[in-house]
């Protein structure tokens, strides 16, 4: 039998990188939406529902990833919110659960056992929060320390 | 830790949200915003120069209008002039406007710049990291070519802070994916190399970021890196460190670090052999990553486990990619084996994914085939369709002549239940193997056939060219496939007869006489579609040239209206054409006119080529060629082992592109797995005996298994919950009414309907309970699958890592028999004060019809209130405490009950707070204190009751120190007058 050599097959692409992030609702209100690609506004409006419709329909005995389009969506549910992070379908799967789960416990340490609403007050500093753990596609910082840290000095600041 | 309050620092902007949030209808929204969006232009306008603070909270005002989803056309001037406060709030809030609404003014592009320049000068670190994430997050040529050259110096210079530097690294990143000719190389390319030796392991994760591309364009600029990669990620792997995240606590996650690495590793061009030392070093630390993963975990909790098999997964990427150490690849399989087997889904998912890269290797393909058990298992027994799906995709890579004809078989019994979406797929990639390990013709032959009879209309018309190539090429195949054709004709009735044109070019059997075969062909005629019936009247024709005894019975057939007067050009042309030609030639001419088809010249597979447009235009760059193994069998050509790259969908493509229509000459069916359904439905006579409905399959998707841990998402308050609960339907229309006849009480009948009977007994002391429920099968029938759930449906107000209520339930049995009835347990902990009851879902199937019913759970803050007796003086002191506003709440409604005193009395112990005698001046009044208790925190209650006998009206007031609890209470309590 012949074989390819696998290195051939693995093609990889330019670079991995986050295409974007959203937290929605059940219900599908958007509580952040992160775009690291150019997408105009429809656009970004379509994918939002897609994203919802594709996310919603799974249960929990599901995986935390669902294909999507060209990519993939790795997704998980905190209470009623979905985080979803949308990559290259040759990224680590588990590595962005991780990040997810990371991003969550340092927003759940930040506003003190957060909930949906205070996402909707601090929409502003859901963005703060963010840019501070992923940037420009990729991962900024993964310490909960040095995060809530910088967060806690920039709350500080006038 | 100080906790953030809500909307703190702009009280008008927390008080705009709050109105948006109240407003009943989209019109009023609106009414809302515009409002709003006159007020802040008239202030903009305004003659009075507005401080930061103002313009601040205006601006904020106007980007939440703009994420609702408004258009924003003012605004942007007075953003821009926030950029140069010197306050951090201010300057924060500018620059999110900016980035979120980017504009191309260029005067404004122009002040946005010079803001940019100013920060990145500042030397304050705050301000620069956010001119550098605004340029990382806008990532315009503008500002590419303002800042290129800027950035390579902040992020080299010795006195940049780490935080400056990693956002410097990624900033620079993105500016050299959107625009790499203004990025300049020079110097700082190798200092940017040795900041893999930072100490910040956040840094360091920058910067591979930023080599790992910069790299690939420019490999010799950073030929070093490799070493240092190699030997930091040794480091991170070295025996004395431990995998995952808690070794480290809260602090760095190696995973990241070590993806990226890994990623870096795989983009570099392979390590050259005289490289030997670091590739030695490189695989000393796979090894170490795969001993590691062996080891017992030192937490149960699945997060730690995440992070460490994140780690595993780039470690058996890199190895496939190196593709050259038998040794670590058959390890690598064997570890993926465990996780085949894994019970997180996730795992499982990833173990067959990966395994598929494996199968195509010549070192670890046999390790692979050993677990084909598991893997056909996996297919008939996984819940998530994706991971069936990739199940199948794993079979397909590691099928060879050895196993061939267990895993088509396997395949086609699972087609026989197989999911719409994945049918298609299954269907070619059955097809391809059939054709590929072809041992015999007939194993071939009735492999297609029993293809055709399970899938239907599932069999494109790819498959239906492919076959005919075969059968047509091959004479000896002839006469098997037209006979077994024939034998198999009545049980393929009503598959779309296109089973029909395979005899149409075939020599028939001796086995049937002409007349026999012409009428069992016949017989089929009218259910056929036109392109089929076009390709039957040719096939009629060559009858009466080989056969000339059936010449009057077809003439007959072809005269017949039907066909001469077809309304179809076609048809009507073939039946005029061949009647004629039957009539007026003679045999030779007809012989010459009729002569046997020659060989089709052997191409491509036109199934091949269908899967390949199927998994999007670049999966197929791999399989272009599509060889023949000249030692094969013939019927073997045109395949070649297809790797597993086939389910990847193409990397190529961007997500806008993917909305790019097929190639032309490709039909329909092919645009991708989105049109699946559609072809389904508007397939010719779509057979609906062939596996279930939709809605069968769907509902049976569905039915989960009864729960055998506690609901994660409510039991586990802590942060490694699993994802939430299974999505259940709305509660039934009366769950509300239900729920309020046992605020006051804890035991009767929660639910009955003809079918079943839910009894409820319930105790509670302090923040804990229990409730036993019974459900009754009132039919005298076995209910099968049953299943009850509690789920918390989390509101807005639900804390993300864990819910207020925690519930642990026990496994029922799955059947009821006929007149039983099963007792279920659910022990109860309310952690926080809570305002909606968890939902009962119950799930069972009677008489093979599923039922699924959601109720409210009679789980009510009150049955958690612990009275308290308190004297006169107590009560009132207590009641002035808590004045202010939004502490009480108070109702005015008419009596629903007649107003007796007693009744009233048993109703307020019922609810849970003692009942204060001596309290209230008017003995007519009731007076009631209590204490909620749950485990985060507790609620002193105090309440009271005015029954206005003449009226028939009541007046309930509740003061508590949390206001959604007296509004709750309120509510729950002024129901049950």
């Amino acid at each position: 039998m012949r074989l390819k050599r696998l290195g051939e097959l693995c093609k990889r692409r330019e670079g991995l990188e986050i295409r974007f992030i959203l937290i929605q609702n059940r219900a599908g209100k958007t509580r952040l939406a992160k775009w690291y690609m150019q997408f105009d506004d429809d656009e970004k409006q379509k994918l939002i529902e897609e994203v919802h419709a594709v996310v919603t329909v799974r249960d929990a005995k599901h995986t935390n990833f669902v294909e999507f389009r060209n990519f993939k969506i790795i997704y998980r549910r905190y209470a009623g919110l979905y985080f979803c992070i949308c990559v290259d379908v040759n990224d680590n799967n588990l590595a962005y659960l991780e990040a997810i789960h990371n991003f969550v416990e340092v927003l759940n340490e930040y506003f003190h056992n957060v909930c949906e609403l205070d996402l909707v007050f601090n929409f502003y500093k859901v963005y703060t929060v963010v840019d501070e753990m992923f940037l420009a596609g990729e991962i900024r910082e993964t310490s909960q320390t040095k995060v809530l840290k910088q967060l806690l000095m920039l709350q500080s600041l006038e | 830790m100080p906790a953030v309050s809500k909307g703190d620092g702009m009280r008008g902007l927390a008080v705009f949200i709050s109105d948006i949030r109240n407003c009943k209808s989209k019109e009023a929204e609106i009414k809302r915003i515009n409002k709003e969006l006159a007020n802040i232009r008239s202030k903009f306008k305004g003659d009075k120069a507005l401080d930061g603070y103002s313009k601040k909270k205006y601006v904020c005002k106007l980007l939440f209008i703009f994420l609702l989803g408004h258009d924003i056309d003012f605004g942007h001037m007075e953003a821009v002039n926030l950029l140069s406060s010197n306050k951090y709030t201010e300057k924060q809030i500018g620059y999110l406007f900016i980035s979120v609404l980017v504009n191309s003014n260029s005067e404004l592009i122009r002040l946005i710049n010079n803001a940019i320049k100013n920060d990145l000068a500042s030397r304050n670190p705050t301000f620069m990291c956010l001119a550098l994430h605004c340029i990382a997050n806008v990532g315009s040529r503008e500002m590419g070519e303002a800042f290129a050259a800027d950035i390579p110096r902040i992020l080299v210079a010795g006195d940049s802070m780490d935080s400056v530097k990693q956002s410097a690294a990624l900033c620079l990143l993105r500016l050299y994916k959107a625009s790499p000719d203004l990025v300049p190389m020079g110097e700082w390319t190798a200092r940017v190399v040795h900041l893999l030796n930072d100490q910040h392991m956040g840094v360091v994760t920058a910067a591979v970021s930023l080599i790992t591309c910069l790299c690939k364009k420019n490999p010799d600029d950073f030929k070093t890196c490799i070493s240092l990669a190699v030997s930091r990620l040794s480091r991170v792997g070295t025996p004395s460190s431990s995998l995952g995240r808690q070794e480290l606590g809260h602090g760095h996650h190696p995973s990241w670090f070590a993806r990226r690495a890994g990623h870096s590793a795989r983009c570099v061009p392979f390590i050259s052999p005289e490289d030997a030392a670091v590739k030695g070093r490189l695989v000393e630390c796979l090894e170490t990553v795969l001993n590691k993963a062996q080891e017992p975990p030192k937490s149960k909790k699945v997060q730690h486990s995440n992070a460490k098999n994140a780690i595993l997964f780039e470690t058996i990427s890199l190895i496939i990619h190196y593709d050259s150490e038998p040794n670590l690849l058959v390890r690598a399989c064997n570890q993926l084996g465990q996780f085949l087997q894994h019970r997180e889904t996730n795992l499982r998912y990833l173990a067959l994914e990966s395994m598929c890269t494996l199968a195509s290797s010549e070192f670890s393909h046999e390790a692979v085939k050993t677990h084909i058990d598991t893997v056909i298992n996996a297919l008939k027994t996984e819940r998530d369709v994706s991971v069936r799906q990739r199940a199948a995709d794993l079979l397909y890579a590691m099928c060879d002549r050895s196993n061939a004809k267990q895993i088509v078989s396997e395949m086609l019994r699972y087609l026989e239940t197989a999911d719409y979406a994945i049918r298609e797929e299954i269907v070619l990639k059955v097809a391809i193997l059939a054709e590929k390990y072809a041992v015999d013709y007939s194993w071939y032959v009735d492999t297609i056939l029993n293809l055709i009879r399970i899938a239907g209309d599932y069999v494109s018309e790819e498959v239906w060219y492919r076959v005919l190539q075969i059968v047509t090429n091959r004479d000896d195949v002839q006469g098997y496939a037209a006979k077994t054709v024939f034998e198999v004709r009545a049980p393929l009735e009503g598959v779309s007869g296109r089973g029909q044109w395979s005899l149409a070019p075939l020599t028939p059997t001796p086995a049937h006489s002409p007349p026999v075969q012409f009428s069992l062909l016949h017989s089929k005629f009218h259910l056929c579609s036109v392109a089929t019936r076009a390709l039957l009247l040719s096939t009629y024709i060559k009858f009466i040239n080989l056969f000339p005894e059936t010449k009057a019975t077809i003439q007959a057939v072809l005269r017949a209206g039907s066909q001469l007067r077809n309304a179809d050009v076609e048809l009507q042309q073939r039946a005029v054409e061949y009647l004629t030609l039957s009539s007026v030639a003679s045999t030779d001419v007809l012989a010459t006119v009729l002569e046997e088809m020659p060989p089709f010249p052997e191409r491509e597979s036109s199934i091949l080529a269908k899967l390949k447009r199927k998994k999007g235009p670049g999966a197929g760059s791999a399989l272009d060629d599509g060889r023949r193994d000249p030692s094969s069998n013939d019927i073997n050509g045109g395949v070649e082992p297809t790797p597993s790259t086939v389910s990847t969908p193409s990397p190529s493509a961007d997500l806008l592109g993917l909305r790019a229509a097929p190639p032309p000459a490709a039909p329909p069916a092919s645009a991708g797995a989105g049109n699946l359904l559609v072809d389904v439905f508007d397939g010719p006579a779509a057979q609906p005996s062939l596996g279930p409905t939709p809605e069968e399959a769907f509902l049976s998707e569905l039915e989960p298994p009864a729960p055998e841990s506690p609901m994660a998402l409510l039991a586990d308050p802590a942060p490694a919950a699993d994802p939430g609960p299974e999505d259940i339907g709305p509660p039934i229309p009366e769950a509300d009414e239900l729920l309020n006849k046992f605020v006051c009480k804890n035991n009767g009948v929660l639910f009955e309907n003809q079918l079943l009977q839910i009894g409820v007994k319930s105790e509670f002391r302090q923040n804990l309970g229990r409730m036993y429920l019974f459900y009754g099968n009132k039919t005298s029938v076995q209910f099968q699958n049953f299943s009850p759930t509690v789920v918390h449906p989390g509101d807005l107000q639900t804390h993300i890592l864990s819910g207020p209520l925690a519930v642990q339930t026990k496994r029922v049995a799955a059947q009821v028999d006929g007149g039983a009835q099963v007792q279920q347990v659910l022990n109860i902990e309310c952690l926080r004060d809570f305002l909606t009851p968890p939902l009962l879902s119950v799930r069972f199937r009677y008489g093979g019809a599923p039922q699924a019913l959601t109720l409210k759970l009679p789980v009510t803050i009150n049955k958690f209130f612990q009275p308290t007796e308190m004297a006169a003086q107590d009560f009132f002191q207590r009641w002035k405490q808590l004045s202010l506003p939004q502490q009480e709440a108070q109702k005015i409604f008419k009596a629903n009950h007649p107003m007796d005193a007693e009744v009233t009395k048993a109703k307020l112990l019922g609810f849970g707070s003692a009942l204060l005698d001596n309290v209230d001046p008017n003995p007519e009044n009731f007076v009631g204190a209590g204490i909620i208790q749950t485990k985060a925190l507790q609620v002193g209650c105090l309440l009271r009751l005015e029954p206005n006998a003449q009226a028939q009206m009541y007046r309930l007031t509740l003061r508590t120190s949390k206001e959604p609890v007296s509004r709750h209470l309120c509510e729950l309590l002024a129901q049950q007058f």
